[in-house]
């Protein structure tokens, strides 16, 4: 079962932006797409661990600001050609407040 | 909705890879059909040559398997050839009676070898070269039979005759032309050619015409005969004269064709439901026999076949390289000349090189190059962007490294590289990894290649040796795209001029205004394109465009740079590398105060914090009260002075106050990429003027300016731009060339990219020698600058940026 943790407004995320969650599991990285979407990916790129946090949101993705690697936000893996995938966690919004699940 | 329905004939290079294009376009707008002659899904018909030559096996160079056609939805028709098409009814029909109706229908019919209308040309043994049945039939011929005869010494010919001879065939190749590849080489370099080949086993007859092929008496080719008499053995005959389109389909539907089936820039032929691209096709009088052309004709194709309506395609330029290995050879545009024409030429006979160039007034139009082919890319460049050579001619000859180039760019011969050897120092790419990677991936672009390998994707250093490999393990597949021209990412076919330019005259001013204006194919751009535009829009708009922090590299979003652990460093602008006892003693104390690991002096004279949270960003910016060094940011960097007069027992002018009152006017300034400025006392340059991209000398008389240098990945020396004589005058130099950078240059182009792309003549008409345009340049920077502030000030600092969340 899903245990909601609620983290912030969707107003606090930027659109195509991120904001960065402190964790007992590590960095958790909360994305903000332009259509206002909210998806959730740990803070780690599959390449060298780079802060996905901190890199350019675009579509449905993210630059890793480290290598330009291309991670979808809905599943965590890396774009094509490259390999690899970072855990991605369940996330809802529900009048404007964004709750995360850490299961 | 219903889909539309889309009919291919011609499951080979130009179709499949349309197909590709149109897909990544638009994956749902239509239900695919497509129909193949050929027993197999699309292959990489110019791997052909390794195949025989026995350096590939055919499981290697398939392009789309099976399941590529799955994937995508498309209803694949192998082995079945399209016999009639019923324009009236939009229906193509297959020989064995298989029916697709179309909404659209696209042909690739690609072309046939052309036989010789000579007796016995039906006899067993006697084949064109063209397709995967050939091939085979070839290396089943060499593994019974002798003598192996190739009519024609052009790309084909040559490359049927190495692979033959590799496969043990005693190999003639019978030419009718007085010098082999007489459409690619003059006659010096053809002569190098056969030379090399001869070395290698093969024979040779030119100027020969063929009379009959005699049989054995059962069928099969024994003999060549030739118009004087002549006859020589002959189990096995290549014919590799040339290429006929297959139009025998469309012309029987009523398609207009000439040669080809005649198409518009758009790809359309007479009939406006139907397209056509590849061999098959001519377009405005020319048929093209090389696959960068095709490809090119495929994205415009895909463009209008995806509605978007705004491609065209306008001829191509072509190269040529022969895949034999062991012979380097490159040819491209108007190698002959003219009247109009002059030539430059080198001629090593016995160190086997030859180069010639044939330039028209000062622009180059065409290269033959033999034994040494490192510098092909950067010529056929320069060929395709039609650039003026005024500047460089008297050394063009000698190619790219011999320009004040210290990088690894063009200094190995890729050719004569182990596969061991490390191509990209960045990645770590070797070179057997890249050539494995282009055969059996089927890349043919720079760009793949990057994406796949990595390699040249970082720094960009070792992209004329990628290219060269590229080029010469694809042969004339490989095409650089022309600058002027390139798309600015793959989310717009426009180029960055373009952009700019609608930015300019349609006055946007925002990102999603612009998108849509120019009809993006994404929504919200990507990671290339989005931080340029936001660049162009606030340089052409300054006070006006709102600057958008999402569309910048997180350097400039935090300004700081972030470090391979995501931690930050901070640089404090120190005017012209001055210092004060305060300055230092604040430093140490933020240093201590916030246990900052690493404290660094910098090449740019200064100092680096390293090491910083996030989080603790603004506390330390407000604790140091300095402005922000911008170490992070396409914008003004350093301006690195020397002691100058005040000191220096040498110095003529007081360089340090210069470099302070330049750093101090021209703070806080976006640009493309970086800019650096030094400021020298005296000719001695103890502040490394002549590197970068505006370099100050102080002379007895005044002062020298020179623009353009780097100091970076390649070494490239600044050029004289003028020589003024007072400091306001300085002022209005460096300002007008840094605008003028700012307003033509590609974003991401260091200024010796930029001066490399419009030519210093050009920077000098504006800034030297027209003085009303130098006064506006630099009025028009003063008006950018006005009123910018340090960004590390509170005011100016966005919390939700660097404050985490919790739970
Ligand atoms: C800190 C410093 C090295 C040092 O410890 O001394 C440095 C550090 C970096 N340089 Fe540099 N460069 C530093 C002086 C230089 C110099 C020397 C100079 O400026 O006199 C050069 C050659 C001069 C030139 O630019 O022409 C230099 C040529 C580069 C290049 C190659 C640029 C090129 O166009 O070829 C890059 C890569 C790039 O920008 O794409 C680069 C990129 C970098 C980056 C920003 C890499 C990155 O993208 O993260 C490094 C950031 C480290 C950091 O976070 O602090 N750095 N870098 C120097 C900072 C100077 C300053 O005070 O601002
Ligand atoms: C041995 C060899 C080496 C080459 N080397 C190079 C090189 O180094 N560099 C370079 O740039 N180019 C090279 N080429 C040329 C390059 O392969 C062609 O330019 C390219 O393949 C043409 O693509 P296309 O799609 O127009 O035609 P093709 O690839 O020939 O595809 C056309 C397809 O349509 C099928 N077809 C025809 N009519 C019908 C019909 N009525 N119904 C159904 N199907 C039909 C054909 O069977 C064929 O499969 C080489 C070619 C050969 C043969
Ligand atoms: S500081 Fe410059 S030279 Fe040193 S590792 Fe980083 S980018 Fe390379
Ligand atoms: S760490 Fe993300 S791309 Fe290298």
């Amino acid at each position: 079962m899903n245990t909601w943790h609620e983290v912030t407004t969707l107003e606090e995320i930027p659109p195509l932006g991120a904001r960065v969650v402190t964790t007992k599991q590590g960095d958790i990285a909360l994305f903000r797409t332009a259509e206002g979407e909210v998806f959730a990916l740990l803070d780690r790129c599959p390449h060298k661990g780079g802060h996905l946090s901190q890199g350019i949101v675009f579509g449905k993705k993210v630059t890793c600001p480290l290598h330009s690697w291309n991670i979808c936000l809905d599943d965590g893996k890396a774009v094509a050609p490259d390999v690899g995938c970072t855990r991605s966690y369940p996330v809802k919004v529900e009048n404007n407040v964004v709750y995360l699940s850490l299961a | 909705m219903k889909k539309m329905k889309l009919v291919m004939v011609g499951n080979g290079m130009a179709g499949v890879r349309t197909l590709e294009e149109l897909l990544k376009l638009t994956p749902d707008l239509y239900d695919i059909t497509v129909f193949g002659a050929e027993p197999y899904p699309n292959y990489n018909r110019i791997m052909l040559s390794p195949v025989l030559a026995g350096e590939q096996g055919i499981q290697d160079i398939i392009l789309n398997d099976i399941d590529w056609y799955k994937q995508n939805n498309i209803t694949l028709h192998l082995n079945k050839k399209v016999a009639h098409i019923a324009r009236k009814n939009k229906v193509v029909v297959a020989e064995d009676g298989t029916e697709a109706e179309y909404d659209r229908l696209l042909l690739a019919t690609g072309s046939s070898s052309f036989i010789l209308p000579v007796p016995g040309k039906e006899l067993a043994g006697v084949v064109g070269y063209r397709d995967i049945q050939d091939t085979n039939a070839m290396i089943a011929a060499a593994e019974k039979y002798k003598h192996a005869v190739v009519i024609g010494g052009g790309l084909l010919g040559l490359e049927a005759a190495n692979g033959l001879a590799l496969r043990g065939m005693d190999v003639t190749v019978v030419h009718i032309m007085p010098w082999l590849m007489e459409r690619q080489l003059d006659d010096n370099s053809a002569q190098m050619l056969q030379s090399a080949l001869q070395a290698k086993g093969l024979k040779f007859m030119l100027e020969q015409q063929t009379q009959e092929l005699v049989s054995d008496g059962q069928g099969r080719v024994k003999s060549i005969r030739f118009k004087d008499g002549n006859e020589i053995p002959a189990d096995l005959v290549v014919m590799a004269v040339g290429i006929r389109p297959n139009v025998a389909l469309a012309e029987a539907a009523g398609i207009y064709c000439n040669r080809g089936i005649v198409v518009s820039d758009t790809m359309q032929t007479y009939d406006p439901s139907i397209y056509a691209v590849g061999e098959c096709v001519s377009h405005r009088g020319t048929a093209y026999g090389l696959v960068a052309p095709l490809f090119d004709m495929a994205k415009v194709c895909a463009n209008h076949l995806a509605r978007m309506g705004i491609a065209y395609y306008q001829g191509s330029v072509t190269s040529t390289k022969l895949k034999v290995t062991g012979v380097d050879l490159f040819s491209a545009g108007n190698f002959t000349g003219g009247n109009e024409t002059n030539q430059i030429v080198m001629h090593d006979v016995t160190g086997g090189k030859y180069k010639k160039l044939v330039l028209n007034n000062n622009t180059l139009i065409g290269a033959v190059m033999y034994g040494d082919t490192k510098d092909s890319s950067w010529y056929f460049q320069m060929i395709r962007d039609g650039k003026n050579v005024a500047e460089i001619r008297d050394q063009l000859i000698f190619g790219q490294s011999h320009l004040g180039n210290a990088g690894s760019q063009g200094q190995n011969l890729a050719a004569t590289m182990t596969n061991a050897m490390e191509v990209c120092g960045c990645n770590g790419v070797c070179k057997g990894t890249i050539v494995k990677a282009i055969k059996e991936k089927g890349l043919f672009t720079l760009e793949d290649v990057r994406k796949h390998t990595k390699a040249s994707a970082s720094c960009g250093s070792c992209t004329g040796l990628v290219e060269q490999i590229l080029a010469s393990t694809v042969g004339g597949a490989y095409a650089p795209q022309a600058t002027t021209v390139k798309p600015l990412c793959d989310c717009t076919t426009h180029s960055h001029e373009e952009v700019r330019k609608a930015i300019r005259e349609e006055k946007l001013i925002s990102i999603p205004q612009t998108m849509t204006f120019l009809n993006w194919n994404t929504t919200n751009g990507c990671a290339k394109c989005r931080p340029a535009l936001n660049y162009y829009l606030l340089c052409a708009w300054p006070h006006e465009a709102k600057d958008d922090p999402q569309s910048r590299f997180i350097n400039e979003r935090a300004n700081a740079n972030i470090q391979k652990d995501g931690t930050f460093s901070v640089v404090p602008r120190m005017y012209g590398g001055i210092t004060t006892p305060q300055q230092l003693r604040r430093i140490a104390d933020v240093a201590e105060k916030y246990n900052v690991p690493t404290v660094k002096v910098t090449g740019g004279q200064r100092i680096d914090l390293l090491g910083i949270k996030k989080a603790d960003l603004p506390k330390i910016w407000a604790d140091l009260d300095m402005p922000s060094g911008y170490a992070y940011a396409k914008a003004l960097r350093t301006v690195k002075t020397c002691v100058g007069s005040e000191w220096c027992r040498f110095g003529v002018q007081d360089s340090t106050q210069m470099g302070i009152d330049i750093e101090r006017a021209f703070d806080h300034m976006w640009m493309p990429h970086k800019f650096k400025v030094a400021v020298s006392g005296c000719p001695r340059n103890c502040a490394e003027s002549g590197i970068k991209d505006v370099g100050i000398i102080g002379v007895e008389s005044g002062w020298e300016i020179y623009v353009a240098g780097n100091g970076g990945i390649k070494t490239v020396v600044a050029q004289f731009l003028v020589k003024v004589k007072t400091h306001d005058e300085v002022m209005e130099y460096t300002g007008a060339f840094a605008q003028l950078y700012r307003e033509e240059a590609h974003y991401l182009d260091r200024t010796v990219h930029y001066v490399e792309r419009v030519g210093l003549d050009h920077v000098k008409k504006h800034v030297v020698e027209n003085a009303a345009n130098r006064k506006a340049l630099y009025a028009r920077l003063l008006y950018a600058l006005q009123g910018a502030t340090n960004p590390w000030s509170k005011e100016n600092i966005n919390v939700c940026e660097f404050e985490s969340l919790a739970i």
